[in-house]
């Protein structure tokens, strides 16, 4: 019997995580995670998924996890609730992370699983694929209909997925859709002694997309037409997704021969009043530092995503850490001003590289978008875009008519922005100089210039900081009057909110907030927390807490931190634990 | 008609402001700047050859864009009235590559010296010349670095004594010309700035020319390695008959120490990198994320 008929109503479980495990060598690990999560989020499911990848090319062990629930999912949970283990190394390597209670479901002829505390359905997945289908390769979508059947997602929108993904191929199509039929089929003779289970969905349609596609969205949305980037992990989705997408647009995307060339490239477009983005991770951003300078120097836009990983040097490249904060914020040599912001989950990516793009044309400097590893490569659901967000700014021009001869490319004003003429556009040529120069760009390197144009430069910022010093851009949520309040930023605010949300449960009062923008910092949003709170946790997946030595530096906060540099996410549990450590001590 | 970010044809069709396009002269492309070379520097004659050669194709100063890299020889953009890119040390090429990708419809240049262009940037040579981007690369080759007071180069001959190098240049010298050759540049040129007529010749080609140009230019320094003697008695200008579609030949030539030859070493026509890109698709759309995210639902 597939319904938990065993179960009365309220033991049933419609929150749950599923890990599947396995080497890449069998095929279709990570694939079957993905189906599963497609339909799921298809009918109306809320999804969030993360992966681990091999470092090996082809072969060695990967694993998927989801989690599914009928309501919003902010984290990917604390534990495993399901593993499915398609060999020994997936059951030896996960059952440690397995809820107590869990539920086991394996290849009884690979895997060897110890007895105890998990429900244990042991079926011989490749077995059946290759005696009872004649076709191993379909192992995978057996499981598929597996998972089906024991966990109540209709199979019919897996038929669908299946049908789409095979469309050209009537043959394979045909063993699949028997393969996952079968799957769904062998459930009935299980007897399901568990208590997870999907609920009922809204049916709203919405996106489950990953952090790299939902940047290379709004990047093309804001216009973007010039991409150059060199490929490097966890960035090169978004090069991928921009040399596919950027010719129907009339645009270009250059895979360039360094990280140096690319961000070379992107000022050259932009300075051309192309928008231009390059998107890297850390190495590459390291690369591209004297880039910013000229960047910002010039005051030519540009964007530049560094999709953070553990280092340093090669570090752990498929692994998350959020240890560039210092150079996105200080890197380069000589005082110049930058734009730094951290997208916090994947829906955010989409509307901060909008308005990444909006802030780089409307102050000329750059912008660097920090995300992360989990966030590049996990997928989440998100609703669908609300254009009304969405609006999209362009650079100040000067016109022929008012500026003509007299036209000064860097003139001192009182926001600091002063008009760009663009090539073969404005008929007065300028020269955008590395050097430093006055108000016509010409050399000057008297102190009197360089003082006044470095503030210049920096007056822009003041700007920036009028317009993004708001609760939009550093949401706080929580108890009103929090003796304890979080600071966080990027990825890991889904934890965190829901670390607050159970503690707040469990009669804690604490509260917290999660600036999308770190420099300049939203100083009044922060200086209104801190003064509202006792004490202040800073989590973040660094060793030396650079975000709460920048706070400390600007704020004159101390908060405490709370740094976790091992390469996975911090999960909602540990954040709750560390939060109620800090709070019993009080 | 190329694309231009505001959708807009040719600003010189729009406007009063600009002279009328035969009323163009050498002179309309110096600026009141004064160059802060040497007296004697060769970079002075490639200054003029510049503005002659841009004179000759009669191409607006708001339609050229010069792209330099760091060192005496790209202080040239401030000295000209068309727009330009002083940039970072090494990078003019990438620089010059973005530009003129996003804007076809400009006359981008990447100038730069020896420092720039076979050293700290010699990297991005291979790239662009194999991409076939239209840009015209000049590099003003003076075989020292000057702005630093004198140190060797990369294209310092063996021996060479400088600063940097006081007991003589053990590393054999770069050569330009067979470099870009053998990267697949599909002009190459040379030239030498005590002939400027010839040198403004060549770089008037190599802008005419579809796809990347690059012109090697003897450009003698002056205060740190005074070549004008050495240069004056082996350069050599390639016969009106020389067969610029013989690689082999050119590469046997570059190779040629006896004589130091000018001229056009190298031509051919090849599909050029922003043509192409744009050929991936029949026509360009407009972008709808309503629509584009569909294939995430």
């Amino acid at each position: 019997m597939t319904q938990p008929k065993s179960f009365k109503e309220d033991q049933v479980r419609n929150d749950f995580v599923i890990r599947i495990g396995g080497d890449t060598a069998i095929g279709g690990v990570i694939s079957t995670g993905e189906n599963f999560t497609t339909a799921a989020a298809r009918l109306g499911f809320h999804v969030f998924t993360f992966r681990s990848y091999p470092a090996e090319i082809k072969g060695g062990h990967a694993w998927f996890q989801v989690r599914i629930a009928n309501r919003p999912v902010l984290s990917l949970g604390d534990s495993v609730d399901v593993l499915i283990a398609f060999d020994q190394e997936a059951y030896d390597k996960h059952s440690d992370d397995l809820q107590e209670g869990g539920v086991v479901i394996y290849d009884s002829d690979l895997v060897h699983a110890g007895d105890g505390k998990f429900t244990h359905y042991a079926v011989p997945f490749q077995r059946i694929a290759r005696q009872e289908l004649g076709f191993v390769r379909g192992t995978n979508v057996l499981v598929l209909g597996l998972m089906a059947g024991l966990f109540g997602l209709p199979v019919t929108s897996l038929k669908q997925l299946v049908r789409r993904r095979y469309k050209r191929r009537a043959d394979l199509m045909e063993k699949n859709l028997q393969a996952l039929a079968h799957g769904y089929e062998y459930t009935k003779r299980i007897r399901k002694e568990d208590k997870y289970y999907l609920g009922t969905s809204d049916h709203i349609r919405r996106l489950v997309m990953s952090g790299n596609d939902a940047i290379a969205a709004g990047a093309l949305h804001a216009g973007c037409r010039f991409f150059a980037g060199y490929p490097i992990t966890p960035a090169s989705e978004i090069l991928e997704s921009m040399a596919r997408e950027l010719p129907k647009l009339g645009g270009v995307c250059l895979q360039s021969e360094d990280e140096m060339a690319a961000l070379s490239s992107c000022i050259g477009a932009s300075y051309g009043g192309v928008k231009a983005m390059t998107a890297t991770s850390g190495p590459g951003f390291s690369l591209m530092i004297e880039l910013l300078g000229l960047s910002s120097m010039t005051e030519i836009p540009v964007v530049l995503v560094d999709a953070q990983r553990s280092g340093p040097s090669t570090g752990m490249p498929t692994k998350l850490e959020q240890s560039d904060l210092f150079q996105a914020l200080y890197g380069g040599h000589g005082d110049f001003p930058r734009i730094v912001i951290a997208p916090a989950s994947v829906e955010d990516c989409l509307y901060r590289t909008v308005y990444a793009f909006n802030l780089a044309e409307k102050y000329q400097m750059p912008v660097i978008l920090l995300s992360d590893q989990s966030l590049s490569h996990r997928t989440q659901t998100i609703d669908m875009p609300d254009r009304s967000h969405l609006k999209v700014v362009n650079r100040i021009q000067p016109s022929d008519g008012r500026h003509g001869e007299e036209y000064a490319r860097y003139a001192l004003t009182n926001t600091g922005v002063s008009p760009v003429g663009i090539p073969d556009i404005f008929l007065h040529p300028f020269v955008a100089p590395g050097l430093e120069h006055d108000e016509r760009g010409h050399t000057d390197l008297s102190p009197q210039v360089h003082e006044a144009m470095t503030e210049k430069r920096f007056r822009k910022l003041a700007g920036v900081a009028k317009e993004t010093d708001t609760p939009d851009w550093a949401p706080r949520y929580g108890h009103p009057r929090a003796e304890l309040g979080i600071i966080g930023w990027g990825a890991t605010e889904g934890s965190i909110r829901e670390a607050v949300d159970r503690a707040l449960a469990k009669g804690y009062k604490v509260a917290a907030i999660h600036p999308r923008i770190l420099n300049p910092l939203p100083e009044t949003q922060l200086r209104q927390f801190i003064a509202s709170v006792r004490r202040v946790l800073v989590p973040e997946a660094n060793y030396q807490g650079q975000f709460a030595h920048h706070l400390a530096a600007h704020l004159e906060v101390q908060p405490i931190r709370f740094n976790k540099i091992g390469g996975l996410p911090f999960t909602s549990g540990e954040i709750l634990q560390r939060l109620e450590e800090v709070m019993s001590h009080a | 008609m190329p694309s231009r970010p505001d959708g807009t044809t040719s600003a010189t069709t729009r406007t009063s402001a600009a002279p009328a396009e035969s009323s163009l002269t050498a002179k309309d492309f110096k600026s009141e700047v004064k160059p802060i070379w040497c007296p004697g520097c060769g970079d002075f004659a490639v200054l003029s050859s510049m503005a002659k050669a841009l004179a000759t194709l009669q191409v607006m100063p708001h339609q050229v864009v010069i792209v330099s890299g760091i060192g005496c020889s790209s202080r040239l953009p401030y000295f000209m009235t068309t727009y330009g890119l002083h940039g970072v040390h090494g990078r003019a090429i990438p620089i010059a590559s973005g530009l003129k990708l996003a804007r076809p419809d400009l006359t981008v240049f990447a100038m730069g010296g020896d420092g720039d262009l076979m050293s700290i940037g010699a990297g991005h040579l291979p790239h662009v010349c194999a991409r076939n981007i239209d840009i015209t690369c000049v590099m003003m080759d003076n075989q020292v670095y000057g702005l630093t007071k004198g140190q060797a180069s990369p294209t310092s001959p063996i021996g060479h004594q400088s600063k940097s190098t006081p007991y003589g240049m053990i590393a054999k010298a770069a050569n330009p010309v067979l470099l870009t050759l053998s990267y697949g540049a599909s002009f190459v040129a040379r030239g030498y700035s005590a002939r400027p007529n010839e040198l403004a010749d060549l770089i008037a080609a190599a802008v005419r020319h579809p796809g990347f140009s690059f012109i090697h230019v003897h450009s003698p320094c002056t205060e740190f390695f005074n070549t004008y003697d050495h240069y004056d008695s082996l350069v050599e200008e390639l016969p009106e008959s020389w067969d610029r579609s013989n690689l082999p030949a050119a590469i046997n030539l570059a190779l040629t120490e006896e004589k130091v030859h000018l001229g056009i070493f190298y031509q051919e026509q090849r599909p050029v990198y922003e043509v192409e890109a744009r050929q991936f698709e029949k026509e360009v759309r407009s972008f709808h994320l309503a629509s584009y995210v569909q294939r995430f639902t």
